[in-house]
């Protein structure tokens, strides 16, 4: 009799130096050489998928459906091949943006949702538990059985154990101290447990070398090798069907294909050491081929070992589930047996290990943390250490689910053979498949589409499986089952509106997928994605394309001291120095004091505490720190709109300076004009004195002479007094016109507007300057039309021009035969009126010199001219106020003419308003 | 020996007037229109002083005054300009060319015939 105490001994001694490894292997990593960074080991790691289900339960299915165990191992077969592309994406994925569990890819691809990851956890959980409660009953159930060595009997069924001598109580607490002892030592801000993957590595090859040591005994020791061992088989009734594929394909062998297919990649455990453990893409591809190797070595014996044992217990006494563990026995092998044991036991605390370790992770970053960071009671998200805290959620859990799985067998373990208790956590994880491949490669897939497709499979697996399990174990009415609920036959849970004939699991699986795909492909199609998530999406499914990972816009600020502190607080100052010290390396500064915050350091804190405490908690707690707007639709188009109102206000800006460049440029001009006009102002001002002053100087002169000399003659007095009389009267005209003429240029000057006839205008003129041409002997000639013209002008002013042009022919004609003409033409719009004489004539540089201000030319009169030099000023700027010209053609010695128009049409301007000119006021 | 002074001014009435008061005091006068003609007459005939206006046609003023300055033999003639602008800068401007005295229009007959005497030498004409 195999004593209790070898048994445990040999047990503790083989977990003991799983520890040691595990420790070891930790040790090195924190050392920086690590040891698993090996594809091999790598491959062997992802065997944790082959657990005691494997060791035992192949077996037992086998022994029913003969080769229809193979399915479960045929479909992670098939998926090997996709694996490089699939994995591949999941791990770049997951190195990317930090990922520590399958429910925080789930979260982080749908906008960080903490909803989703909550819901992903709870399902993984629940779906795990039977899993797990698997895991105890093979290794209590060989445990009872190695007992009683060498006798070969089954352990007592059902509840009748009362719980305290339960061995599978004793064996779960017992891994759940192992457990929590392995695998939460101390945060680790990737999620990785380089030791715990050290340990799988040999637990795969110590449960494959056992399985093979039993295949090869019962193979080639009882029997006389392959050969032998089936040429028996199928002579015998019990075994002969076993060997054929007869009824094997179909529905069921589909549907198992497809439920292992999608456990390979997605069950909690599978997704820990193939995407969270990984150390390096490149490992994939030898995964590719080695591990399907393993599968086929770890299975070879399977059918054998069936028919031997089907052969060797032919009563059924037996459960088949065991022959692996009582064929050793029934031939004596105490050792073999013994070594078989610890490789199931190897095969089962390697499935709890890690799958306890991932489920814990994804409680407590995904399900607890989320919680109590929004319970506002708490305030934890200013508590100082956290880690304490997140260590101690994270061992609860696992001794939580370990009471759980040991719960569920108690009530439901019996029930099943342990491969239905396994499917039934195939079908649970099976749902995570359209969330995930869906995130992966669907950019349209949407949170709610998630939601709603991860509640409706989960709900309909929990009714299809976990209903009826629970129903067959008699905690709820089998009526349930048999009869539908309320007796609504069409809502059986074994056979959904009606469809029947199908297993269990194909059943189960036909209508959570068709729930579960439908939900989420319509509503996704049917909703709208938020900023984050559509930011989120492309992410993820263009992982491959994308070499930055670049924040989407925000507006926040942060310091660097404090994102440095709140990192601290969960992972540990001396880690987050270092974490802070490399960003700052790759940036190119010395040290993390020269770090810029910006939204770049934002992105890489929030994936540095996303390792320790999952997607959505760091982004709560960074937020919290960096005092961040979430940035919505609306903000966005805030933004744009601000920036689009910098522009136009910039362009606004652009344009006033040019402006304002413009209006100096005139001012300048103008000052320029301004000073120039002082500058002829006072030109003119000592002009004008000296026109005074000369007149002035001949009075004065001639009047002190007269003074001085009394004893002046007659005649000479006579001369100086009329001297005098003609320069008083030469200033005094002077003045006059002189004020005329600024009066008519300031616009001051008085016009009145009437009916003139200019022939009889011209005739006064002719008159007034009769006695004046008499004189100088000049003829007269006048020129009029038969009709002249009625004009509406200013008479006075017109007649000044005439008098001042006549007197100015009359200067210029020669002494003897002066002649002068006077001219009136009518034009269509103007008429023009011609003064000519025949005297010298004018050259043409002094033909615009006569019209300047006290500008004369030479004249035959005198030797000097006697005129003020205004008149023809005065008359250019009356003759221009009314509407016309005023100019003169003439050439040295043929005498000239002056000419002037005046508009027939009264001007709508100055000429018909008499006082247009007076104000010049501004209001 | 009656001293010889040339009256150039393009003004008829004041030459009349000055012409007059000069006879009366004893010189012999001459008549520049403009300052061509007085640079020809003081070819001609070298005055003692010349009532040079500063605003005479063809040749100014200012330019005859620099002719007579440069003329060596004309070293010894008075110069006294005329002017109906008075500001400082013609004022300086009519002495730096070597004008002996500058007297503004219109003047007080008494106050120029005593600058023409005291620059002959000769006592007042006008009491």
């Amino acid at each position: 009799m195999l004593l209790g105490g070898v048994i445990l001994l040999a047990s503790f001694v083989y977990l003991g130096i799983l520890f040691a490894i595990a420790y070891y292997g930790d040790k090195r990593a924190d050392a920086g050489r690590s040891i698993i960074a090996n594809p091999v080991i790598y491959s062997l790691s992802l065997a944790v998928y082959a657990t005691s289900w494997t060791f035992y339960g192949s077996i037992g299915r086998a022994a029913v459906n003969g080769v229809g165990f193979l399915p479960i191992y045929l479909g992670p077969t098939l998926m090997c091949a996709l694996w490089w592309v699939v994995l591949r994406k999941m791990i770049r994925i997951s190195k990317v943006h930090r990922i520590t569990s399958i429910a925080d890819f789930i979260a982080a691809r749908y906008g960080k949702s903490a909803l989703l990851g909550g819901l992903v956890t709870v399902i993984a959980v629940v779906g795990i538990i039977p899993y797990i409660a698997l895991q105890l009953k093979a290794v209590s159930a060989s445990f009872e059985i190695l007992l009683q060595y060498p006798e070969v009997v089954m352990p007592p069924k059902g509840r009748a154990v009362a719980l305290w001598r339960d061995t599978a109580l004793y064996i779960a607490l017992l891994l759940a101290a192992f457990t929590v002892l392995f695998g939460t030592r101390h945060l680790e801000a990737t999620e990785r447990h380089e030791g715990m993957v050290a340990a799988i590595a040999v637990e795969s090859i110590v449960k494959l070398l056992a399985f093979l040591a039993a295949g090869i005994f019962v193979t080639f020791v009882v029997y006389d090798g392959f050969g032998d061992l089936f040429g028996r088989a199928a002579q015998l009734e019990r075994t002969a069907p076993l060997m054929k594929f007869g009824d094997a394909a179909g529905a069921s062998w589909t549907s198992l294909v497809l439920l292992s297919m999608m456990a390979i990649l997605f069950l909690p455990r599978q997704f820990q050491v193939s995407v969270v453990e990984n150390v390096n893409e490149g490992h994939v591809a030898k995964a590719i081929w080695l591990f399907p190797a393993y599968m086929l070595a770890i299975n070879i014996f399977v059918l054998p070992i069936t028919l031997a044992g089907l052969m060797h217990f032919p009563d059924g006494r037996i459960d088949a589930d065991t022959f692996l563990l009582t064929l050793p026995m029934a031939h004596g092998q105490e050792a073999l047996a013994l070594f078989v044991f610890i490789g199931g036991l190897s095969a089962a605390t390697g499935m709890v290990i890690v799958e306890t370790i991932a489920l814990s992770t994804m409680i407590c970053n995904d399900l607890v943390m989320p919680v109590l960071l929004r319970w506002r009671a708490l305030a934890l998200v200013r508590r100082a250490d956290l880690t304490g805290l997140l260590l101690t959620i994270r061992r609860g859990a696992i001794v939580v689910l370990m009471m759980l799985g040991y719960a569920y067998y108690r009530v439901a373990g019996e029930a099943y053979a342990l491969v239905s208790l396994g499917l039934v956590s195939f079908a649970a994880v099976a749902q995570f498949a359209p969330a995930m491949l869906g995130g992966m490669y669907w950019k349209q897939g949407t949170r709610n589409g998630a939601l709603v497709g991860l509640t409706l499979g989960f709900a309909v697996w929990g009714y299809t499986l976990l209903l009826p399990a629970l129903a067959k174990s008699g905690w709820l009415p089998i009526s349930l089952v048999d009869d539908g609920p309320l007796g609504i036959e069409r809502l059986k849970p074994l056979a959904l509106f009606g469809l029947a004939g199908l297993d269990d699991i194909s059943h189960a699986l036909f209508w959570s997928m068709l729930a579960n795909v439908g939900g989420y492909v319509a509503v996704s199609m049917l909703g709208r994605q938020g900023i984050g998530e559509r930011a989120q999406a492309q992410l993820f499914v263009d992982v491959f394309t994308r070499s930055d990972h670049a924040a989407r816009p925000w507006r926040g600020s942060a310091s660097v001291q404090e994102m440095m502190a709140l990192i601290a607080r969960f992972l540990g100052s001396a880690r987050a120095g270092e974490a802070f010290a490399g960003y700052a390396r790759q940036r190119g500064w010395t040290s993390a004091a020269e770090i810029q915050p910006d939204a770049e350091l934002v992105c890489f804190s929030e994936n540095l505490l996303a390792g320790a405490i999952g997607a959505s908690s760091a982004r709560v707690m960074v937020a919290s720190v960096v005092k961040e707007e979430p940035l919505g639709m609306d903000e966005v188009l805030n933004i744009l709109d601000e920036a689009s109102q910098v522009l136009a206000y910039s362009h606004q800006l652009e344009q006033k300076s040019r402006e304002l460049e413009a209006a100096t440029a005139e001012l300048r001009a103008a000052n320029a004009r301004l000073q120039e006009l002082d500058r002829m102002k006072d030109d003119f001002i000592s002009t004008v004195s000296h026109e005074l002053r000369t007149p002035l100087t001949s009075i004065r002169a001639m009047s002190e002479t007269l003074q001085a000399k009394p004893g002046m003659d007659e005649a000479r007095r006579r001369q100086f007094i009329s001297i005098i009389v003609k320069e008083s009267e030469r200033l005094t005209r002077l003045i006059n016109q002189m004020l005329d003429l600024a009066r008519l240029e300031s616009g001051g000057a008085d016009w009145h507007s009437a009916e003139v006839d200019l022939g009889e205008l011209i005739e006064d003129a002719v008159s007034t300057t009769a006695a004046l041409l008499r004189e100088n002997a000049i003829t007269l000639t006048v020129d009029l039309p038969p009709h002249p013209p009625m004009l509406r002008s200013d008479r006075d002013r017109l007649l000044q021009v005439l008098l001042n042009l006549i007197s100015n022919a009359a200067k210029f004609c020669p002494r003897d035969g002066g002649r002068i003409t006077i001219g009136l033409h009518v034009r269509p719009d103007v008429v023009q009126v011609d003064v000519s004489d025949n005297g010298v004539g004018i050259d043409a540089a002094d033909q615009a010199l006569i019209f300047e201000k006290f500008r004369q030319v030479g004249d035959t009169l005198t030797g000097k001219p006697q005129g003020t030099g205004l008149g023809l000023p005065i008359s250019r700027q009356i003759v221009e106020h009314l509407g016309g010209k005023l100019w003169v053609v003439s050439a040295p010695g043929r005498g000239a003419t002056f000419s002037f128009t005046l508009p027939l049409e009264a001007q709508a301007g100055p000429a018909s308003v008499p006082a247009a000119h007076k104000t010049t006021s501004p209001s | 020996m009656t001293k010889t002074v040339l009256i150039a001014d393009d003004e008829p009435n004041i030459v009349i007037s000055l012409e007059f008061l000069l006879q009366e005091a004893g010189y012999e006068v001459l008549v520049a229109r403009d300052g061509q003609e007085a640079l020809e007459i003081l070819n001609r005939r070298v005055p003692d002083l010349i009532l040079l206006d500063v605003m005479l046609p063809r040749v100014s003023g200012f330019d005859v005054c620099q002719h007579i300055r440069a003329h060596p033999d004309w070293r010894g003639m008075r110069v006294i300009m005329l002017s109906a602008k008075g500001r400082d800068a013609e004022v300086s401007k009519g002495l730096e060319l070597g004008a002996d005295a500058y007297v503004t229009k219109p003047f007080a007959i008494k106050d120029l015939m005593a600058e023409v005497a005291r620059q002959l030498g000769d006592p007042p004409s006008l009491p």
